[in-house]
C-alpha cells in the first residue's frame, strides 16, 4: 500500500480538566492525498479540530495528552519526531489558517513582515522572502497589494485578513493546508470568494486541503470526501455527495435534516388593518457615518418580518433604533398608533413590556452572576404590576417548561447550561414580560445547526400559541426561509428589496438579492454545483 | 464543557458556601497560610491593646536592649526588649492595631469614595464625569508620598490626618479601575437586555454592573492594603507619621535605628511583621484574582497539584 | 498628537497651579521660619529685620502676589538656608535623583523582563514558582527596613560599602540595590501575567503553526505585545523614584530631591519646596508623555 500524504491512525487525545479527564477524540482515522480536499464536519465539542491541532503540534501538554495512535506524513510517524523536526515541518510542509484572522495575526507587526517571517523562519534570505511576500499579496487578490505590505492587520477587512492568512500559509509552498473554519466569521459573499480562492490555489499547487467546518454548505461547495464527527468519534466517512444523499449514521441524518432552508415556506400573510409597528424614514448617524438611510418598516400583529443583510448593512442599528436602545437621528416609529419617538420616559417604560429582545450571544446577554430564577423574575421586579411576588416561583417554573427546560433548573447559573439552553433562558426572560413583539437580533447565529433548528421551532411554536410578532434579524438567508412571513434585504443602511418570503427566494427582483442567494451555500453538493455555475455567470454579468 | 461544569457545581452545592470557599483557599497553600497569618494579625489588632497594653509600656531599665531568644525574663521577651526595656513581642502585638487601623481605614475610605466616583464617571455621560476624571488626574500627577509629607508637616500628624492623606492619594486607583470596568461592562449584552426590560439606572448599576466589577476591586483593595501599610510605615519611619507614645510597626523600626549596630532586633522584628503582613496580602490578592473569577476558578478546584 | 499633548499639558498646568497655591498658603499658615534661623538670643530688632528682609511681615495675599510676580519673570525665589536661587538648589538635587532613577530603572527593566518572560513561558514550573515567590517578597518589602538591614550587613559588619554620601561608584551600590527591589518585584509579576496572556493568544498559535522557534516567539511575537501593560508600571515606578525616593535618600544621605524636600520642609525653606514641587510635576508630565509615546511606538493601533 502506497503511503498517503497525511494519515492519522487510531488517534486518541485526552484533556485533564477540573471535572476529570475528557476524551477529546477517540480512535480517529483519516487520510489526505495530494490534490484532494477532505472536510472534517462536526458541531462544537465534536472534537473536529483536535486531530488537526495534533498534526500541528499545537496541543498543550499538559493538560492535553495523546494516548494512542500515529500521525504519518508520507509514511513517517510525526509523533516519534523531535520537537525540532516537528517545528521544521510546520509552515514548510503543513500550513494552517484559522477562523478569526484578526486574532490570529500579530497586531503589532506589518502583514508584509509576518508573511516574510514564514519564509525567513524556514531559512530563506530576508530580501527574497520580502519579494515573494509582495508577489503573494498580488496573488491572493488584495486591493492595492503594494501598499498592503507595510500595513497592519487592523487596517484590513475580515475577508482581506483571511486572504492575508492564506498568503502567509502558502508562502513556503506547503504540501498540505489545514483550514480551521476559514470562512465562519465572514459574510456569505466574502465566504464564497475565499472558498473560490482556496480552490484555485489548490489546483495551482496540487496541495492537499484539510477543511474543518460545521457547515454542510461549505462541505458541498469544496470537499471531495468528508469525515463526520460527533462526541470525539468519527461516525461516518465517505464521498461528500454520497454522504449527503445516503447518510448511514443517525447523527448524520439528523444533521442533514436540521440544515436550514429545506422546509415549506409560509404563505403570504394578510396585511390589512392596523399595523403593530410602523417605522418611517429612519435615519441614524454615528458622527459622520450614515448607518441608516431612510428605512421604512411595517410589522402586522402575529407577523414575522426578517431583516437580512451582511455586516455593515445597518440591520442591527435598525433593531436597536426600534427598541430605542440607540435613538435614531430622525424618523418616526409608531407602535399601535403611538409615536415612540415623542414618548416621555414614563410612557416608554410602560411600552417596554410589549417590545422585547433576544440577543445574538446568550452567554453575553445573561448576567453571569444571577440565577435563572433571578434572571427571569427580574422582569416582575422592574414591572411589579405584571405579577405579585408570591406567584413568581410558579410562573418561572411554567415559563421554563414552556421553553423546554426543567423547573428545577431555576437555581442554576447561566454558565451551567449549553448554548442552546441559554438561548431558551433568554427567550423565557423575554416572555416573562408578556410582550407583543420580540426583536431577535441574530438570535440563532451563534448556535450549532441542530440547536438552531430547535430554537427556531420553539419560536415558531410560541408564535402560534401566543400570537407573537417577531422582527428577526439575520445575516443568513436560508435561516429565515422556513420561518419568516416577509423578508427585507438591507445593504449599506438602505432597504434593497422587500417582499413576501416566497417572492424573495423564488423571484428576487434585485441583483444584490440574487447575489446573496447565489452566495449562500446549499448542503446538497449537486445543487451547490449548479449554484456555483449560476454565480459565475452572475459575476460575469456584473463585471461586464 | 458546560456538561462538566454542571457536574462540579452540583457536587459542590451540598457542602455549603463557607466550606466551598475554604476548599478553594486550602487548594492554594500559600494563600491559606497568608489568610491564617492575617487572621492572627487582625486578632492582635482587636484584642492586643486590651491584653498587653501595660506589659508593652512598662519600662524596665535593667532589661534595656535585652537580646532575643532568652526566656529568663518570660515569654514576652522572646524577641528581646527595646531601649527602655519594654518587651518587643508585646509591643509588636499592640502596635498591630494602629498599623492595621490606619491602613484599613484609608483603604476602605478610598475604595468606597473611588468606586462611587468611578461608577458615576463610567456610567454617566454628563459633564460631572469629565470633572471626576480631571480630579483623578490631578491627584495622580503628584507623588503620593511627597504629598503626604507636605500635608502632614503643615497639618498635625494625627491618625485621622494620616488616614485622610493616604485615602486621598489612593482614590484614583479605584476611580480609574471602576470607570474602566464600568465602560466595558456597560456595553455588555446583559446590560442592554436589562435596558430593554426597562430597568432603571440605579438597578443597572447596583444589580448588574457592581456585582461584576466588585471582585476586581476587592482584589485591588487587598493589594492596596499592602501598599498603604508600607506608605504609612515609611511616614512613621521618617517621623512624620504617627507620633510616640502611640506606636506602629514603622515607628518601631525607626526607634530601633540608633541601636542598629549593637541591638539589631529592635528594628528587625517590627520590619519582619510588616513584610509578612504585606506578603500575606499580596499572596491573598493573587489567590483572589483566580478564586473570584468564575472562568479561572477551575485552576483551584482541580486541587493542589496544578496551582501556580 | 500635538493636540493631545496640549490637552495633557493644560491639565497638568491647572493642577500644578492649584497645588502651588495650596502649598503656599498652607506653609505660611504654619508660622514663619525666623526662629529656626536666628539664634535663641537674637534681639527683637534682628528678628524683625530678618522678617522684613524675607517679606514675612506683609499680608499673605501681598506675599503671594509678589511670589507670582517674581515667578512670571523666571525668579523662583531664594533659598533661605543656602542663600542662593531656589531653582538652582532644586535642579542640582534633581540631577542626582535623575541619575539614580535612570540607573535603577535600567537594571529593573532588563531583569524584570527576562525573569518575568521566562517564568511565563513555563508557567507553573519550578523557575516560575521561585520567581513568583521572590518577586512577591520583593514587592512586599519596606524599603526603609531593607535599607537599614543592608547597612548593618554590608557597611557595619562586612565593611564592604560606605553608609552614605556620593563620592565613588561604591556609594551608589546600596541605594540602587535597595531601590531595585520593590519595582523589580512588581514588574516581574506584571510581565509574567501579561506574557502568560500573550502566549496563550491566537497569534502565538499562528506563530507556532508557522514553525517559529521558541525564543523568537517569546521575545519577538510575545514581548512587544506583552510590554503594553508593563510600560505603564515601569513609568509609575520611575516616577515614584524621581519624586519619592525620600526614604532611601534620607537613609543613605544621598543629596537628591527627596532629601532636599524633607530638609526644606523641616526648615520652612518655602521657595525651595515650591520649586521642587514644580520640577516634580514637570518630571511626571514628561514621564507620562514618554509612556504615551512608547505606547504608540509599540502598538500601531494606538493613534492620538
Amino acid at each position: 500500500m502506497a503511503d498517503h500524504l497525511l494519515e492519522v491512525r487510531d488517534l486518541s487525545v485526552e484533556f485533564h480538566t477540573a471535572a476529570g479527564t475528557v476524551k477529546a477524540v477517540q480512535n480517529v482515522n483519516w487520510y489526505l492525498d495530494r490534490g484532494e480536499t477532505l472536510a472534517i464536519l462536526g458541531e462544537s465539542g465534536s472534537g473536529k479540530s483536535v486531530s488537526a491541532s495534533a498534526v500541528m503540534n499545537l496541543i498543550d501538554m499538559p493538560p492535553g495528552k495523546i494516548t494512542s495512535g500515529a500521525i504519518l506524513l508520507n509514511g513517517k510517524d510525526m509523533l516519534k519526531m523531535s520537537a525540532e523536526e516537528r517545528r521544521a515541518i510546520n509552515g514548510a510542509k503543513i500550513a494552517m489558517i484559522f477562523q478569526d484572522p484578526l486574532a490570529h495575526l500579530n497586531p503589532v507587526f506589518t502583514v508584509g513582515w509576518q508573511i516574510a517571517e514564514m519564509m525567513t523562519t524556514h531559512g530563506r534570505p530576508r530580501d527574497k522572502a520580502a519579494a515573494r511576500a509582495r508577489d503573494l499579496l498580488h496573488r491572493v487578490g488584495l486591493p492595492e497589494p503594494d501598499l498592503a505590505f507595510g500595513k497592519y492587520p487592523h487596517q484590513f477587512s475580515g475577508g482581506q485578513r483571511q486572504r492575508l492568512m492564506i498568503a502567509m500559509a502558502l508562502a513556503c509552498k506547503p504540501d498540505i493546508l489545514i483550514a480551521d473554519e476559514p470562512t465562519t466569521a465572514l459574510d456569505v459573499t466574502v465566504q464564497a470568494q475565499v472558498l473560490a480562492l482556496l480552490e484555485e490555489l489548490q489546483q495551482e499547487t496540487g496541495m492537499g486541503l484539510l477543511l474543518i467546518t460545521h457547515d454542510l454548505g461549505v462541505v458541498a461547495e469544496i470537499a471531495d470526501r468528508v469525515v463526520v464527527m460527533n462526541g470525539g468519534q468519527i461516525v461516518e466517512t465517505g464521498n461528500a455527495s454520497e454522504v449527503y444523499h445516503n447518510p448511514q449514521h443517525p447523527y448524520t441524518k439528523k444533521l442533514i435534516a436540521a440544515a436550514p432552508g429545506s422546509g415549506e415556506m409560509p404563505e403570504e400573510s394578510d396585511r390589512r388593518g392596523e399595523p403593530l409597528l410602523r417605522a418611517t424614514d429612519l435615519h441614524k448617524y454615528y458622527s459622520a457615518f450614515h448607518a441608516l438611510k431612510g428605512v421604512d418598516l411595517t410589522i402586522m400583529p402575529g407577523e414575522t418580518v426578517a431583516v437580512v443583510g451582511e455586516s455593515g448593512s445597518g440591520k442591527s442599528t435598525l433593531a436597536r433604533a426600534i427598541l430605542r436602545l440607540d435613538d435614531p437621528s430622525s424618523g418616526q416609529i409608531h407602535y399601535r398608533g403611538k409615536d415612540l419617538m415623542t414618548l416621555g420616559p414614563r410612557e416608554l417604560f410602560g411600552l417596554r413590556r410589549d417590545l422585547q429582545m433576544v440577543f445574538q450571544d446568550p452567554t453575553q446577554s445573561l448576567n453571569p452572576r444571577m440565577t435563572v430564577f433571578q434572571l427571569i423574575s427580574e422582569a416582575w421586579a422592574i414591572h411589579p404590576e405584571i405579577l405579585p411576588r408570591k406567584q413568581w416561583r410558579d410562573r418561572v417554573a411554567e415559563l421554563l417548561t414552556k421553553v423546554g427546560l426543567k423547573p428545577e433548573m431555576a437555581v442554576r447559573y447561566p454558565h451551567q447550561f449549553s448554548g442552546g439552553q441559554r438561548q431558551r433562558i433568554a427567550i423565557a426572560r423575554a416572555l416573562a414580560m408578556e410582550p407583543k413583539l420580540i426583536v431577535c437580533d441574530e438570535a440563532v447565529s451563534a448556535l450549532d445547526v441542530s440547536i438552531q433548528a430547535q430554537v427556531i421551532e420553539l419560536l415558531a411554536g410560541l408564535r402560534r400559541e401566543m400570537g407573537l410578532s417577531y422582527l428577526f434579524i439575520a445575516h443568513d438567508l436560508p435561516v429565515v426561509r422556513d420561518f419568516a412571513d416577509r423578508v427585507i434585504v438591507m445593504k449599506s443602511g438602505e432597504i434593497v428589496e422587500e417582499g413576501p418570503v416566497r417572492q424573495i427566494f423564488e423571484a428576487p427582483r434585485k441583483d444584490y438579492t440574487r447575489a446573496l442567494l447565489a452566495a449562500s451555500l446549499d448542503p446538497d453538493p449537486e445543487i451547490q454545483a449548479a449554484r456555483r455555475t449560476a454565480r459565475m455567470e452572475l459575476e460575469m454579468a456584473v463585471s461586464a | 464543557m458546560s456538561a462538566t461544569n454542571t457536574q462540579t457545581s452540583d457536587a459542590a452545592k451540598p457542602k455549603g458556601l463557607v466550606a466551598q470557599w475554604f476548599a478553594l483557599l486550602w487548594a492554594d497553600k500559600f494563600a491559606f497560610f497568608a489568610a491564617l497569618f492575617l487572621l492572627i494579625a487582625v486578632l492582635c489588632a482587636i484584642f492586643g491593646p486590651l491584653l498587653f497594653e501595660t506589659l508593652a509600656t512598662k519600662q524596665n531599665l535593667r532589661g534595656r536592649n535585652a537580646p532575643p531568644f532568652d526566656l529568663s525574663r518570660g515569654w514576652a521577651f522572646i524577641l528581646g526588649a527595646d531601649a527602655l526595656g519594654r518587651p518587643l513581642l508585646a509591643r509588636i502585638v499592640v502596635a498591630a492595631r494602629n498599623t492595621l487601623l490606619v491602613a484599613g481605614a484609608a483603604v476602605v475610605a478610598s475604595a468606597v469614595i473611588g468606586t462611587t466616583l468611578g461608577l458615576i464617571a463610567g456610567y454617566s455621560r454628563k459633564r460631572a464625569a469629565q470633572w471626576i476624571m480631571r480630579l483623578g488626574d490631578v491627584i495622580m500627577s503628584f507623588p503620593s508620598l511627597l504629598l503626604a509629607v507636605i500635608v502632614l508637616y503643615m497639618l498635625e500628624p494625627s491618625i485621622a490626618n494620616i488616614v485622610l492623606v493616604l485615602a486621598i492619594t489612593r482614590i484614583p486607583i479605584y476611580l480609574r479601575t471602576a470607570r474602566a470596568e464600568v465602560l466595558e461592562v456597560r456595553e455588555r449584552m446583559f446590560v442592554q437586555a436589562a435596558k430593554v426590560m426597562g430597568a432603571s439606572d440605579m438597578r443597572i448599576i447596583f444589580r448588574h454592573i457592581l456585582p461584576v466589577i466588585l471582585p476586581t476591586l476587592v482584589t485591588i483593595a487587598t493589594l492596596d492594603f499592602a501598599f498603604v501599610m508600607l506608605a504609612e510605615s515609611a511616614l512613621s519611619f521618617l517621623g512624620i507619621g504617627i507620633q510616640a507614645p502611640e506606636i506602629t510597626w514603622g515607628l518601631m523600626v525607626s526607634q530601633g535605628r540608633p541601636y542598629l549596630t549593637n541591638a539589631w532586633w529592635l528594628s528587625f522584628w517590627p520590619g519582619l511583621a510588616i513584610i509578612l503582613t504585606t506578603l500575606s496580602l499580596n499572596l491573598l490578592s493573587n489567590w483572589m484574582r483566580i478564586a473570584l473569577d468564575p472562568t479561572q476558578r477551575w485552576r483551584l478546584e482541580m486541587g493542589g497539584r496544578k496551582n501556580g | 498628537m500635538s493636540k493631545f499633548i496640549g490637552k495633557r499639558a493644560l491639565a497638568s498646568a491647572v493642577s500644578l497651579i492649584g497645588l502651588v497655591i495650596l502649598v503656599f498658603f498652607l506653609s505660611r499658615l504654619t508660622g514663619d521660619p525666623t526662629d529656626l534661623y536666628l539664634p535663641l538670643d537674637a534681639s527683637v530688632e534682628a528678628r524683625e529685620q530678618f522678617r522684613e528682609m524675607h517679606g514675612f511681615n506683609d499680608p499673605l495675599i501681598v506675599q503671594f502676589g509678589r511670589y507670582v510676580g517674581d515667578l512670571v519673570q523666571g525668579d523662583f525665589g531664594e533659598s533661605i538656608r543656602q542663600a542662593r536661587p531656589a531653582m538652582q538648589v532644586v535642579l542640582e538635587a534633581f540631577t542626582w535623583t535623575l541619575a539614580l532613577a535612570v540607573i535603577t530603572m535600567t537594571f529593573v527593566t532588563i531583569a524584570a523582563i527576562v525573569v518575568g518572560s521566562l517564568a511565563a513561558f513555563r508557567a507553573g514550573g519550578i523557575f516560575d514558582r521561585l520567581a513568583t515567590f521572590f518577586s512577591l517578597i520583593g514587592a512586599s518589602a519596606p524599603d526603609f527596613w531593607i535599607a537599614i538591614v543592608a547597612i548593618v550587613i554590608f557597611s557595619v559588619n562586612l565593611q564592604w560599602l560606605p553608609t552614605s554620601g556620593t563620592g565613588s561608584a561604591a556609594h551608589w551600590v546600596l541605594p540602587v540595590a535597595v531601590l531595585f527591589i520593590r519595582p523589580f518585584g512588581l514588574i516581574v509579576q506584571v510581565v509574567r501575567g501579561s506574557m502568560i496572556n500573550v502566549l496563550s493568544s491566537a497569534y502565538v498559535k499562528t506563530a507556532r503553526a508557522k514553525g517559529v522557534r521558541t525564543l523568537p516567539i517569546i521575545f519577538v511575537h510575545g514581548l512587544r505585545n506583552a510590554m503594553l501593560p508593563v510600560i505603564t508600571v515601569i513609568g509609575d515606578q520611575a516616577a515614584a523614584i524621581l519624586n519619592g525616593a525620600v526614604v532611601v535618600e534620607t537613609i543613605f544621605g544621598f543629596p537628591g530631591i527627596g532629601k532636599l524636600m524633607i530638609d526644606s520642609i523641616l526648615l520652612r525653606d518655602f521657595s525651595v519646596v515650591l520649586a521642587a514641587i514644580m520640577i516634580s510635576a514637570l518630571a511626571i508630565f514628561l514621564m507620562n508623555l514618554l509612556i504615551d509615546i512608547a505606547y504608540a511606538l509599540l502598538d500601531p493601533r494606538i493613534r492620538y
